[in-house]
C-alpha cells in the first residue's frame, strides 16, 4: 500500500487483470515484499492475531445471525436452540462469545505493546488514532453482541448503558429515547442493537485497512524505536512475517481453544443463563470483564454526569497520548523510568478490573478512587513530566546494530521461575482449600468434571426419573424434548424408548377442525409440559416464589469463587459452580434454624441458598424414589443423580464438546510446533 | 428511530385499582415497560417522611409536593434508580424506603434520595385520583 508496485505477474490472464486493476501488485507491495524490520518480537504478532479473529467474529457472527430470532420473546430460546439444535451450534457460539474476550484480551495486548515502545509517537500518530476508533467501535460492538442473548445481564447491562447517556445535559434523555425506541429497553431496543451489531464489525473491518494502510505508510515501529537504515535492517514481510505470525496465532488458538471447549462459561456471567426479566434487577450487576476497568472508574465518582465524563475520558485521553508523551526516545526499552511507569500502570489497570467486579461499597469505593487517579496521572502528569527530566540509555545507530548486542534469554528463565512459583503457590491453596469450612457449596466428584469428563449414564437416567415424581411437579424442563433422551451423550435410551416416554405424557395440542385445543399423547418432538400455564399461576400457587425452569439451572446458578481461586480455576477447568451449588441446596435443608438468623413465614431454612430462607420445602426425602438398579435411595445419592441429569438438560453436547476440543488440542499442538520449526528454518540467516 | 405509533399507543394511560393493598403494603404495576411503585404508607412512615430537614436533602423536595394532598398515604414512584436505571427494592435500607442493589443508592420514604451516586429522587409519574381507591397512570 505504498505507491505503485512494479509487480508483474507471470500468467497473461493475470497480467491482463493487472493492467486494469493492479490487485496483486497491492497485494505484493504490501504483504510480500513489503520490508519488515528484523527486531520484532512476538508482541508484534498480535496484529495478525487480531485481524484473524477479526474474520473469525465476522465469519461466525454471519452464521449465528442465520439461526438468531431478535425479539424479546424468542431471543433467548432461540440461543438455546442455536446450542442444541444447530449442527454444532454450540461450537459456534461458543467461538463467538469467546471470541469476542479473546479479541478484545489480543487488543489490550496489543495496545499495551504500542504504549511500551512508543508506536504513537512521530510519524505514526494517525495510525495510533486509528486504533483508537477501532477500540471504540469494538467496544461498542462487543456491547451491543452482549444483549443479544437478551439474559438478565444482557437486559440489565443495556439498561445500566444506554442510562449512561442519560447524564448527558439538556439532550441526555431524548438520546436515551433514540437509543430505546421506546420508554424503556424492550423489543425496539433488541432490534436496533441486532441491526448494529451486525453493522458494526464491518465499519471496523473498514478502519482495520486504514490502520494497515497508515501502518505500511509510516512502516512497523519495533523494539528498539530507531527506523530501518539499510536493506539488512529489514527482512521481505513474506516469507519472515508470514510465517512468523502464523506460529504466533497458532499459539493464541490453543489459548482460544482451551476456552471454547474446556471453560466456556469462564468468562460469561451465570446470570444471563435467566431469561431476561424487567421486573427483576439482578443483586450485582457486572459487565463483560473487558469493560471492568472503566466500570470501576465510573463507580468511583459520586457524581453521575462527572463519573460518565471519567469513563469516557479514559478512553478519549488514548487520542491525544502522542503529544502528552513528548519524549524523543520511543522504546521504554532505553528509558529507566518511563519503563517502570509502564508496568504501575499495567498493575493498575488490572487492579481497576478487579475493583470493577466488586460491590461498590467500603475500602472498594477508596481503592477506586485512588487508581482512577494513579490512571489518569500516567497519562497527563508522569508521561508528560517523564519527556522532560528523564535521561534515556543511548539509542543503537541502527536495527542491525542492537540485534547484534542483545542481551540473554532472561525472559524465558523469568518465565519459569514464574510458573514454578505459581505451581507452588497452587499446591499450597489447594491444601488450605481442603480444610476450610463454611456456608460454600461443598465440592464434588463429578464424573462430567475434567477435560476428558462423561456422563453416568446410570445416574441421567436415575437423576431423570428423581426429576420426573418430584421435580416436575413444581418446575418445568422447557427445553428439552423427549427426542433428546436419545441423542448422543445423554441418558442413553433408544429412540424407540425415548417415544415410549414422551407417549406417557398428554400434551395440548390445537386448535382442530372444530376450533377446539385439545390433548393427545406425547410425541419424541414435543418438549417436556411446565407444570403451571404461566410465571403468575407458577407463583400463586408457591407462595409468592415462581419455582425456575430446571433448563439451565446448573449453569444459572453460581456462587463467587473469590480471589484468587478464580485464578487457579483456568488452569483447573474448574467449571462445576453450579452443580455444586445445586446439589448442595436439594442437601442444605435443616429443622432447626441456627440462633441469630430468622426465616419468615413460609420459608425453610437452607444452609447454602443465599439469604437462608427458601420458599421450596425439602424436596428430597430418604426412600422416597424407587430406583430399579439397587443404587441407594438416599438424599445424597437423589442430589448426586437429579444433578447430573440437570447439568445434562444444561449442557446436552457436553461429551461432544470435550472430545472435539481433545482432537483441537492435539491437531494445534502438533501445528504449532510445525509452524515453530518452519519459522525457525526462515529465519536462520536473519538473526 | 424515535418510538414507533404501536409503542407509543400501549403507553396509553392505565387505571389502577387501590383497594386490595392493605396499609404497609406496596405493589408494582409497569406503565410503558417501567415498573410504578405504589406504596400504601403507615402513619409511622409519612411522619418519617415529613420530619426530615428539605433543605439538608441532595434533591430538596417536600413530601407533600410528591404526593396528592389528601391521599396522603399513596405514594407513587416510578421504580428505576435515577442513577443507572435498576430497580430498588421496596422496604430495604437505611431509610425504610427503596435500596437498589446495583450501586447502593438508598431512597426514603418517600422516595426522595438520601444516600449513594443517584443524582435525583424517584421520579413521580404523572397520575390522578378517580376515585378514593384508584388511580390513572399517565
Amino acid at each position: 500500500m505504498s505507491g505503485p508496485s512494479d509487480y508483474q505477474p507471470s500468467n497473461p490472464a493475470l497480467q491482463w487483470i493487472e493492467r486494469r486493476l493492479p490487485i496483486m501488485g497491492l497485494v505484493h507491495s504490501s504483504f510480500v515484499a513489503y520490508p519488515t524490520p528484523r527486531n520484532l518480537n512476538y508482541w508484534w504478532t498480535f496484529g495478525a492475531i487480531l485481524s484473524f479473529m477479526l474474520g473469525m467474529q465476522i465469519l461466525t457472527g454471519v452464521i449465528l445471525a442465520m439461526h438468531y430470532t431478535p425479539h424479546a420473546d424468542l431471543a433467548f430460546k432461540s440461543v438455546e436452540l442455536i446450542v442444541r439444535d444447530v449442527n454444532f451450534g454450540w461450537l459456534l457460539r461458543n467461538m463467538h462469545a469467546v471470541g469476542a474476550s479473546m479479541f478484545f484480551f489480543a487488543v489490550y495486548v496489543h495496545m499495551l505493546r504500542g504504549l511500551y515502545y512508543g508506536s504513537y509517537k512521530e510519524p505514526r500518530e494517525v495510525l495510533w488514532i486509528l486504533g483508537v476508533i477501532i477500540y471504540l467501535l469494538m467496544m461498542a460492538t462487543g456491547f451491543m453482541g452482549y444483549v443479544l442473548p437478551w439474559g438478565q445481564m444482557s437486559f440489565w447491562g443495556a439498561t445500566v448503558i444506554t442510562n449512561l447517556f442519560s447524564a448527558i445535559p439538556y439532550f441526555g434523555e431524548s438520546i436515551v429515547t433514540l437509543l430505546w425506541g421506546g420508554y424503556s429497553v424492550g423489543n425496539p431496543t433488541l432490534n436496533r442493537f441486532f441491526s448494529l451489531h451486525y453493522l458494526l464489525p464491518f465499519l471496523i473491518a473498514g478502519v482495520v485497512v486504514l490502520h494497515v494502510w497508515a501502518l505500511h505508510v509510516a512502516g512497523q515501529n519495533n523494539p528498539d524505536g530507531v527506523e530501518p537504515k539499510t536493506e539488512k535492517d529489514t527482512v521481505p514481510f513474506t516469507p519472515h512475517a508470514t510465517i512468523k505470525d502464523g506460529f504466533g496465532v497458532a499459539c493464541f488458538l490453543l489459548l482460544y481453544a482451551w476456552f471454547i471447549f474446556y471453560m466456556p462459561n469462564y468468562l460469561g456471567d451465570a446470570d444471563n443463563y435467566i431469561p431476561a426479566n424487567p421486573g427483576v434487577t439482578p443483586p450485582h450487576i457486572v459487565p463483560e470483564w473487558y469493560y471492568l476497568p472503566f466500570y470501576a472508574i465510573l463507580r468511583s465518582i459520586p457524581n453521575k454526569l462527572a463519573g460518565v465524563i471519567a469513563m469516557f475520558s479514559a478512553i478519549i485521553v488514548l487520542v491525544f497520548l502522542p503529544w502528552l508523551d513528548a519524549a524523543k526516545t520511543r522504546s521504554s526499552k532505553y528509558r529507566p523510568l518511563a519503563k517502570q511507569f509502564f508496568w504501575i500502570f499495567v498493575v493498575v489497570c488490572i487492579l481497576l478490573g478487579y475493583l470493577g467486579a466488586q460491590p461498590p461499597e467500603g475500602i472498594y469505593v477508596i481503592a477506586g478512587r485512588v487508581l482512577t487517579v494513579c490512571y489518569f496521572a500516567y497519562f497527563l502528569i508522569v508521561l508528560p513530566l517523564l519527556s522532560r527530566i528523564e535521561t534515556p540509555r543511548p539509542v543503537p545507530n541502527s536495527i542491525s546494530e542492537a540485534i547484534l548486542t542483545r542481551g540473554g534469554k532472561a525472559v524465558a528463565s523469568v518465565m519459569v521461575a514464574l510458573v514454578a512459583a505459581g505451581a507452588l503457590f497452587l499446591g499450597s491453596l489447594q491444601d488450605a482449600r481442603a480444610s476450610e469450612g463454611n456456608d460454600r457449596p461443598p465440592g464434588n466428584h463429578w464424573s462430567f468434571a475434567g477435560p476428558f469428563g462423561k456422563f453416568d449414564r446410570g445416574a441421567l437416567q436415575r437423576g431423570l426419573k428423581v426429576y420426573k415424581e418430584v421435580c416436575a411437579n413444581c418446575h418445568g424442563l422447557s427445553f428439552i424434548a423427549f427426542r433428546n433422551l436419545g441423542d448422543p451423550g445423554g441418558p442413553g435410551y433408544s429412540v424407540a424408548q425415548a417415544a415410549a416416554f414422551a407417549s406417557e405424557y398428554k400434551i395440548k395440542d390445537g386448535p382442530n377442525d372444530a376450533g377446539d385445543m385439545f390433548e393427545r399423547p406425547g410425541r419424541p418432538a414435543d418438549y417436556f409440559p411446565s407444570p403451571f400455564p404461566n410465571e403468575q399461576a407458577a407463583r400463586v400457587a408457591n407462595g409468592g416464589a415462581a419455582p425456575p425452569d430446571l433448563s439451565l439451572i446448573t449453569k444459572a446458578r453460581s456462587y463467587g469463587r473469590g480471589f484468587p481461586w478464580f485464578i487457579f480455576d483456568f488452569f483447573t477447568q474448574y467449571q462445576e459452580q453450579g452443580p455444586d451449588y445445586v446439589s448442595a441446596v436439594l442437601q442444605g435443608f435443616e429443622d432447626k434454624v441456627p440462633e441469630g438468623v430468622t426465616i419468615p413465614e413460609g420459608s425453610y431454612y437452607n444452609k447454602y441458598f443465599p439469604g437462608h430462607a427458601i420458599k421450596m420445602p425439602k424436596p428430597l426425602s430418604d426412600g422416597q424414589v424407587t430406583y430399579d438398579d439397587g443404587s441407594p435411595t438416599t438424599v445424597a445419592q437423589y442430589s448426586k443423580d437429579v444433578t447430573t441429569f440437570l447439568m445434562w438438560t444444561a449442557e446436552p453436547h457436553m461429551e461432544a464438546r470435550k472430545r472435539l476440543g481433545f482432537q483441537v488440542f492435539v491437531f494445534l499442538i502438533i501445528f504449532a510446533f510445525l509452524m515453530y520449526f518452519t519459522k525457525k528454518k526462515v529465519w536462520r540467516d536473519s538473526h | 428511530m424515535n418510538p414507533d405509533a404501536s409503542t407509543i399507543a400501549a403507553g396509553a394511560p392505565i387505571e389502577v385499582d387501590l383497594s386490595p393493598v392493605a396499609e404497609g403494603q406496596d405493589i408494582k404495576v409497569f406503565w410503558r415497560g417501567k415498573p410504578i411503585y405504589i406504596s400504601h404508607r403507615t402513619k409511622k412512615q409519612i411522619e418519617e417522611a415529613r420530619a426530615v430537614n428539605v433543605a439538608s436533602l441532595p434533591d430538596p423536595q417536600s413530601d407533600e409536593a410528591r404526593v396528592k394532598s389528601g391521599h396522603d398515604q399513596w405514594l407513587v414512584v416510578i421504580g428505576i434508580c435515577t442513577h443507572l436505571g435498576c430497580i430498588p427494592i421496596a422496604h430495604e435500607g437505611n431509610y425504610d424506603g427503596f435500596f437498589c442493589p446495583c450501586h447502593g443508592s438508598q431512597y426514603d420514604t418517600s422516595g426522595r434520595i438520601r444516600q449513594g451516586p443517584a443524582p435525583a429522587n424517584l421520579a413521580v409519574p404523572p397520575y390522578q385520583f378517580v376515585s378514593d381507591t384508584k388511580i390513572q397512570i399517565g
